[in-house]
């Protein structure tokens, strides 16, 4: 089924790449098969099918804000669509080729521009109607996925106990606090989200907007947020980044001082998500977690042991 | 009560005996008269049993890090290039 999937996708990104047959183009390439999005790209545009059961409506609100003039400096814009929008059950969007971050070159990363990026998004105004984005249902998702593969697991405590001390808006049980929820928001912020288009010299834009919508700010900033706390990201690394973001007026963490009163409950949920994907990925794999996967499990355990009073919200 | 700082909700904790009050907004912590040194108080008679830490290196310009968060002093960064980290960076 998938490999039926992705053949049918490069061969739509094929048509749509030239009209007319007779060419030398390299045989398409897949860029991501997960059930969350198949990606194939075919010369100079992509295909993607995304995950079944998406809500076409709310992924037609996306589309359109990613199609918007007002985001062209900041969104990779679809393209226009003449195929079938669905194919084996799940809608399909068609893309220009960006070139995307190295992965062999962390020291190349464009940390500055991703934190531009994400201010100019922030502070786009909103226009037009569109649902939540998506961050703290995909940490829900992820934490369900976890217990599923390791069910029972003691090792994975840490993880709930982190997971069940944060408010219920960060477990996407509840709307955001009033005055944070209303902002555009990416959602899902990672270095597999820049592109330079056109490729490969083209200005850095965001892609995937599968988890756009409202919601706070300060949770696209969470997973570097999360990464440095953990220890991982150099703090070097982690100040490039909140320092372009600053620059650029984003409005999730104010603009000097310390921004971890904003950035703590999403980094906190971001840093559970990071860990309970990497005990359900490596359930799958069959193995047990590797060293830098085990450190997001040691900042659980370090958010678990926080008093109760402090790590959860209550009102006296 | 309100934060007098944001005017967001207070909540009340109490924490051996003291009475803390944490803004919901800005997480700022309200004390009432004598509180401080009652927190200054138990903070002596706990320093006085646990042995003096060592003095973290300052490798790096200080950045605020949430109070869960890794200590700095012989942290992970030597992860930074390796390669699982590299696929993480790059994961939902």
């Amino acid at each position: 089924m998938t490999a039926a999937l992705v053949r049918d996708l490069g061969d739509l990104a094929h048509r749509a790449a030239h009209a007319s047959g007779g060419c030398c183009c390299p045989p398409p390439v897949v860029l991501a098969d997960r059930e969350d999005g198949t990606v194939v790209r075919s010369g100079p545009v992509v295909a993607k099918a995304h995950a079944a059961g998406t809500d076409t409506a709310d992924l037609a609100a996306r589309l359109g804000l990613a199609a918007g003039a007002e985001h062209a400096a900041t969104l990779l814009a679809p393209l226009p669509r003449t195929d079938p929008a669905e194919l084996h059950g799940r809608p399909v969007t068609l893309w220009p080729h960006g070139e995307p971050v190295d992965p062999g070159d962390p020291d190349a990363a464009p940390w500055e521009e991703a934190g531009a990026l994400l201010a100019r998004l922030h502070r786009t105004e909103v226009r037009r109607p569109l649902p939540a984005m998506r961050g703290p249902v995909k940490a829900a998702l992820a934490v369900a996925r976890m217990r599923t593969a390791r069910p029972g697991d003691p090792a994975v405590e840490p993880v709930l106990t982190a997971w069940h001390g944060l408010p219920g808006w960060a477990r996407g049980e509840a709307p955001s606090p009033a005055g944070r929820g209303a902002y555009l928001c990416h959602g899902d912020l990672h270095l597999g989200q820049l592109v330079r288009h056109p490729a490969p010299h083209g200005s850095w834009l965001l892609i995937d907007v599968d988890d756009a919508g409202l919601g706070d700010p300060a949770w696209d900033l969470a997973r570097p947020a999360a990464w440095y706390a953990a220890g991982l990201l150099p703090p070097e690394v982690w100040l490039r980044f909140l320092d372009a973001y600053r620059a650029g007026g984003g409005p999730a963490v104010p603009g000097d001082g310390d921004p971890w009163p904003a950035l703590d409950v999403p980094a906190r949920a971001l840093t559970v998500q990071t860990a309970a994907l990497a005990w359900a990925k490596s359930a799958a794999e069959g193995r047990a977690p590797d060293e830098v996967e085990r450190v997001m499990t040691d900042a659980c355990a370090r958010i678990a042991s926080l008093p109760p009073e402090l790590a959860a919200e209550h009102t006296s | 009560m309100q934060c007098p700082k944001c005017h967001a909700q207070m909540h009340t904790y109490n924490r051996n005996g003291i009475q803390i009050e944490q803004c919901s907004g800005c997480r700022g912590i309200f004390l009432d008269y004598g509180e401080l040194e009652t927190l200054t108080r138990i903070e002596s008679q706990w320093t006085q049993q646990a042995p003096p830490p060592p003095a973290p290196p300052q490798a790096y310009p200080s950045a605020p890090a949430p109070a869960w968060g890794a200590p700095h002093h012989g942290g992970h960064h030597g992860h930074y290039r390796q390669k699982s980290f590299g696929r993480m960076l790059f994961s939902s």
